[in-house]
């Protein structure tokens, strides 16, 4: 299982959605690729700016762990994890997940999966920037519960 | 022994810097936080609710109880807002 290729990317550059998609449909037997996208959502108030903060080094280790147990867990033919950090514009891509299978089902509980992992267990945190002021993201309750429906 | 300490997010922003080297015999990471917290205000500031904090041995993320034998680097940081 350890020949699936991963590819993580902690950058502060932007990135090529399409194209990161359309390198997961190499190979005739990848019959579903499924893609996340998360985005800097505009907050009451108006923001100005979104600051994203990580831990170099730790980041890509809990990522390619995160996408080495998805791999793991279902067949899988790539996985693409893709996270920014740094200052982004309201509207601009935070990050994105992709996954390839030969069937839907694994791709779309693979990525499920990826995010609800990434979301509490990869180390990054954001600030909101307004014109009030900035502050730091509390993390959601229901994030840290959704990791639940993953045990077994 | 030596060991080196990241802050991150608003635990970096309270005490005011990034990173420093420590030296320290503590047992483990729960003993650190106390060590650091008798430091200065500003520590016991930001290590005053354990609750939002979380830690990071050697760039795993790992319990409060952890033993530090042979630990190179501890990360303090709130809950992770990845994703």
């Amino acid at each position: 299982m350890s020949a699936v290729p991963i590819r993580v990317v902690v950058s502060d550059a932007p990135f090529d959605l399409g194209a990161e998609a359309a390198a997961l449909e190499a190979g005739p037997e990848t019959g579903a690729v499924v893609t996340f996208t998360g985005r800097v959502r505009d907050v009451a108030g108006g923001l100005r700016w979104m600051e994203i903060e990580h831990y170099p080094g730790m980041t890509e280790r809990a990522l390619e762990g995160i996408a080495r147990e998805a791999t793991d867990r279902w067949p899988l033919s790539g996985v693409t994890v893709i996270h920014r950090h740094g200052r982004l514009a309201p509207g601009d891509r935070i990050m994105m997940v992709a996954t390839a299978s030969r069937h839907r089902e694994a791709a779309f509980e693979a990525a499920a999966f990826l995010m609800d992992y990434l979301k509490s267990r990869a180390p990054f945190w954001k600030k909101e920037v307004t014109e009030d002021g900035a502050e730091w993201v509390a993390a959601a309750e229901k994030d840290e519960a959704a990791l639940g429906r993953w045990d077994s | 022994m030596t060991i080196q300490v990241l802050y991150f997010a608003w635990l970096r922003e309270r005490i005011g810097l990034g990173r420093e080297t420590i030296e320290t015999e503590a047992a483990t990471v729960v003993d650190l936080v106390a060590e650091l917290r008798a430091r200065e205000e500003r520590y016991a500031a930001a290590f005053a609710d354990m609750a939002t904090i979380r830690a990071a041995v050697d760039q795993e993320l790992v319990p409060l109880e952890t033993p530090l034998s042979g630990a190179r680097e501890v990360a303090f940081f709130p809950p992770m807002t990845g994703g």
